[in-house]
Parts: structure tokens; C-alpha cells; sequence
């Protein structure tokens, strides 16, 4: 990997066979990627997919067991101080000082990179003004998504090269967490490249390309359309009014592959890819009517990230079916 | 049908500040409901009302029959709580937290032992019974954690974010077991910022500044809003509140 260290432009981020272990449990198991420059790229997955145990590893507070990997060219090893001061990190839980106010926290992670919150500001003001109003107010008193924004200035405040972010938005209500995502939008347009993780499926279509992640590994990099669009089986929302009964009918069908709740819809996936999908469509509404279903509705649909996700998990080793 | 949940002009003040606004709503047995808000909009409180851990400031509740006021041990002892934050013991076995638990509820050692038994054989947790419930994935500790809620058969279950960082998969496995309990007749009250669970619900309710600005089945949610989705009657109720106290600051 050392001839990347000179040549122009860098890739902002590589990511070579790294493997990872904590004594019996495999946390990453043979990751590789790259993150363009000016991309936004996301690591989606569940809790225990690895997503922090990378940000750890490329933010160089661990070392991998096996592979390698380079921030703006530089080992995550090897390089480790150079790294440090050129980038930001969100970690996943809040790491602000609750006695502090918003001002005060914000200029002790600039000293703390021998800058200041002027010197930051024009990469931070699109989101220090909408907390500014707050700036003396402890920062454990503020409310969940304000908490999330004053993070992300002082993560920025240094002027990174690189950012990272892990999970910005768990437990964030909905609301907050798309203005969130419209900070990470307006950041992105600045070639600002930017690593962000999420355990929430419908954020990775925010994303210009994402590692979709569980128990370690890898399932697919892609353009989240391109990953949705590659969904092998044909696809249909099935409605009815017997919502719970459906659920049944729909996986006793003999040609049934995938079967998933989606809100008040079903997902289903026919084993019979060579069919079309209208053709399917009208076989299950005949079906359904007969068996005496009412409000019967059913629709070819494309995949979203969700279905594809949940086709390349494939079954969990055990517990396929489970009742209470 | 009866009344599992009967909540009358509730109201909690901390200082000058009403963290809930005298919310009424009643949640009928065997009722899947939803219980949904922005963070801060008073849903903890109204929570920690409602399973007799803090004391309304008016108004009146009662849960599986008890006054939360008054019968606040009563209603612990008819209730099951589990939350994404408060379930389990990492460093106790599967059948450790079964028997603890069993023991906090009051229940026999053979029904401990039958009751835990079975829940364990519907897991399919066999090969892990002695293991530490912290080397099981995540997935699994939720569903044993609602395992372990339901252990005493409440009258009604309180989840709170109980699927928070879990798989789409188990997601969904672990609604199953939601509807599954539901159609034995146990209540469940459940929280989530998954606006897509909250179609799952029979009924649900949004609130907004400490009061409830909209409740009732998802679909005549959607129609009184005139919105094709739960996520934009969410982003119309919440964004205005939003935007007031920006300027009020």
C-alpha cells in the first residue's frame, strides 16, 4: 500500500482484508473497500455487524489482526499521529462535556487541535447556526438532535480531511434524524469525503454508495439502487384486510421465497424468477379472493435496500421461526 | 373486550416545565398499541407514569385494573417492562436470568422451572441455557428479554424502543412474537422510532409537546392527515414544534 502514500489523488480511504477478533467473536471477518474522494459512504448494518470496530480501526484507537488500511494514504498503523490530526470522529455514544456549555466544548476540541472556533468556522456554520441560539447552555441539558449537531461541529471544528461517523442518529426520532442527514448533504457538497454508519435501513439511500454489513462481514458495496436493483426474485406488496391471516396464507404459497412484513403491506418474493411479475400478481389476487380475503391488493414493486438486506442475510443459522 | 389502560387528563410538572399535558386515551385487552413522539415530546414520563415509577402531578391512570396513584406495587406486580437500555444481566447464564427474574415476580420454583422450560424450547435456545446472555447476539437477547417480561403472563407489557439496532429480520420475528402474546389477550404498549412498526399497531398515538396530537388506527391516522405514510403525518406534526421553539429560544 506505500505507493498510494505519494500518488495524487489520494483515495481518502482504503480498506484491504482487515480482520478482527475478540477472543471467540469474529467482529470483522476479511472487510475491504474503498471510499472515493467527495463520496458519502455508509455502513449499514445491524448492532454486532462491526461498524464500530472499524470506525476504531481506522480512526487508529485499534489495530486490526490482520489486513490493512489507509486514511488519506496513510497507514492506519504506521501513520497513526499524522492520521489523528487530520481527521474527525463522532464516536457512537456522547462523548461532549455535560458541564460544559455548547461554546465551551466547541472551543476546547478546537484547542485541543491548536485551532479555533473562528478559524473552523466557515466548514461549521451551516450547523453551529442553528445551535448557536444555545451556546451557553450546558450541553447535557440540550435536547437529543441539538446534542448530535454540537457533536458534529466538534468533530469538524479542526477542519478534517476525512470525517467518520458512527450511528449519528440511533435513537434520534425520525424528524431529527432527516435533518440530520440534510446537514450530511450540505457537507457533502463541500468534497468533504465522509464514513458514516447506521443500524437504519433507510438512511443507506442517503448514501452515494454503501457497505451493507452483518456479524463481520461484507454482504455487498454498491450505489444503494444498484444493490436494490440487483434483488434476484420478483417482487410483490400484498394488502389485505385479514393483515395477520395473510402473513400465513402468503408463506404457505408453494412457490413463496421471502415472505416480510413492510408496515400495513406484505413483501413477497416467488421463487419463479423466469415469471413476470404481473403475471404472479394475478395468480395470488385470484388466489387470495378465493380463499376469501377482502380488500385484496397486490402490485409488482422493486426492491428497496430493506428486501436486499434481508435476501443476502439469508436465514439465520437458528431460530427461523420463533414464537413467543 | 375490557379496559387495560384507562389514562384521564394525566398530567405531570416538573418546575414550571409540563412535561405531560393532560393526555386521555383508554387501550382496550389484547390491544397492540403504539406510542409514538419526538424525543422530549413527554413519552418517558408518560411511561413512568403509567408502570408506577413516578407519581402524576393530576389527572388519573390505571393500569390492569390499578390506580397508578395509589396501587402504584399492584401495578408493578401485574405489568411487564422491557426497553432496550433495562433488560437483562449480561453477566448471568439464560437460565440465571429466567430463575432471578421468575424469583422478582413472586413466582413458584416449578412454574419457574416449566415456565422457563418452554420458553426456552419456543427460543430454541437449548444449546445456550448456561451460556452468558452477553455472548448471545443482540437479536436474541431482545427476544428473551420480552421472554423474560412475559414470564409472570402480565395483564400488559410496556416496550420501550425494543428493536433499536436489531436486524431487519429479527425485526420482524420479534413483531411476531408482539402479535403472538396480543392474541392470548395480554395487552402491549409499545414505543418506537421505526414509523413502519407503527403500522403494525392497532391503534396509535403521537405526541407532540406533552399532549397527544393524533391517535387512532394507522389508517385513519394517514386519512385525517391526508398522508400516504406514517412518516409524513410524523414530519407534519413534529416539524412545526420544532421550528416554534427555535424561534422562541
Amino acid at each position: 500500500m506505500s505507493d498510494h502514500e505519494t500518488a495524487t489523488p489520494t483515495s481518502p480511504l482504503e480498506v484491504r482484508g482487515v480482520s478482527k477478533r475478540f477472543g471467540d467473536t469474529v467482529a470483522l471477518d476479511d472487510v475491504s473497500f474503498d471510499v472515493s474522494p467527495g463520496e458519502l459512504f455508509g455502513l449499514v448494518g445491524p448492532d454486532g455487524a462491526g461498524k464500530t470496530t472499524l470506525f476504531r480501526i481506522l480512526t487508529t484507537l485499534m489495530i486490526p489482526d490482520s489486513g490493512t488500511a489507509t486514511v488519506l494514504g496513510l497507514d492506519v498503523v504506521g501513520d497513526m499521529w499524522a492520521i489523528r490530526s487530520r481527521v474527525g470522529y463522532m464516536p457512537g455514544r456522547f462523548s461532549l462535556y455535560p458541564d460544559l456549555s455548547v461554546e465551551e466544548n466547541l472551543s476546547f476540541f478546537a484547542s485541543v487541535f491548536g485551532t479555533t472556533i473562528d478559524e473552523g468556522r466557515s466548514i461549521i456554520a451551516p450547523i453551529y447556526d442553528q445551535i448557536e441560539p444555545f451556546k451557553d447552555r450546558h450541553a447535557g441539558d440540550l435536547s437529543g438532535g441539538m446534542k448530535q449537531k454540537l457533536a458534529l461541529c466538534c468533530a469538524l471544528v479542526h477542519r478534517p480531511k476525512v470525517l467518520f461517523l458512527d450511528e449519528p442518529t440511533t435513537g434520534v426520532d425520525a424528524v431529527s434524524r432527516r435533518e440530520f442527514w440534510d446537514l450530511l448533504d450540505v457537507l457533502r457538497k463541500s468534497g468533504l469525503p465522509i464514513l458514516v454508519s447506521t443500524a437504519y435501513m433507510d438512511e443507506a439511500t442517503r448514501c452515494d454508495r454503501v457497505a451493507l454489513m452483518q456479524q463481520g462481514r461484507v454482504l455487498a458495496v454498491d450505489p444503494p439502487a444498484a444493490i436494490s436493483a440487483r434483488y434476484p426474485y420478483p417482487l410483490l406488496a400484498l394488502h389485505a384486510r385479514e393483515r395477520h391471516k395473510l402473513i400465513q396464507a402468503a408463506r404457505d404459497y408453494p412457490h413463496a421465497k421471502l415472505v416480510y412484513p413492510f408496515g400495513d403491506e406484505l413483501h413477497y418474493s416467488d421463487a419463479r424468477t423466469d415469471l413476470a411479475p404481473e403475471r404472479i400478481a394475478d395468480e395470488l389476487r385470484a388466489r387470495l379472493t378465493n380463499d376469501g380475503f377482502t380488500d385484496v391488493r397486490v402490485a409488482p414493486i422493486h426492491a428497496g435496500i430493506e428486501d436486499a438486506f434481508m435476501e443476502l442475510m439469508g436465514k439465520p443459522a437458528r431460530l427461523e421461526k420463533v414464537a413467543a | 373486550m375490557t379496559t387495560a389502560i384507562a389514562v384521564k387528563d394525566l398530567t405531570r410538572r416538573f418546575g414550571s416545565f409540563t412535561a405531560v399535558d393532560s393526555i386521555s386515551f383508554d387501550v382496550q385487552s389484547g390491544e397492540v398499541f403504539g406510542f409514538l413522539g419526538a424525543n422530549g415530546a413527554g413519552k418517558t414520563t408518560a411511561i413512568k407514569m403509567l408502570i408506577g415509577l413516578l407519581a402524576p402531578t393530576s389527572g388519573d391512570a390505571s393500569v390492569a385494573g390499578f390506580d397508578v396513584a395509589t396501587q402504584a406495587e399492584d401495578v408493578r406486580r401485574h405489568i411487564g417492562y422491557m426497553s432496550q437500555r433495562f433488560s437483562l444481566y449480561d453477566d448471568l447464564t439464560v437460565r440465571e436470568n429466567i430463575t432471578l427474574y421468575g424469583g422478582i415476580y413472586g413466582l413458584s420454583d416449578d412454574v419457574i422451572r416449566d415456565r422457563g422450560d418452554s420458553l426456552i424450547r419456543e427460543l430454541q435456545l437449548d444449546d445456550s441455557r448456561d451460556e452468558r446472555v452477553a455472548s448471545l447476539p443482540l437479536g436474541w437477547k431482545q427476544k428473551l428479554a420480552f421472554s423474560v417480561a412475559m414470564l409472570h403472563e402480565p395483564a400488559v407489557v410496556f416496550l420501550d424502543e425494543p428493536t433499536g439496532g436489531v436486524d431487519p429480520i429479527t425485526r420482524r420475528q420479534f413483531w411476531e412474537m408482539i402479535y403472538t402474546v396480543a392474541e392470548r389477550g395480554t395487552t402491549v404498549f409499545v414505543t418506537t422510532h421505526y414509523l413502519d412498526e407503527a403500522e403494525y399497531c392497532d391503534r396509535i398515538s403521537i405526541m407532540v409537546d406533552g399532549r397527544i396530537a393524533a391517535m387512532g388506527t394507522p389508517t385513519e391516522v394517514k386519512q385525517k392527515f391526508g398522508a400516504a405514510t406514517l412518516d409524513e403525518v410524523f414530519l407534519h406534526l413534529v416539524r412545526p414544534a420544532e421550528a416554534s421553539h427555535a424561534q422562541s429560544a
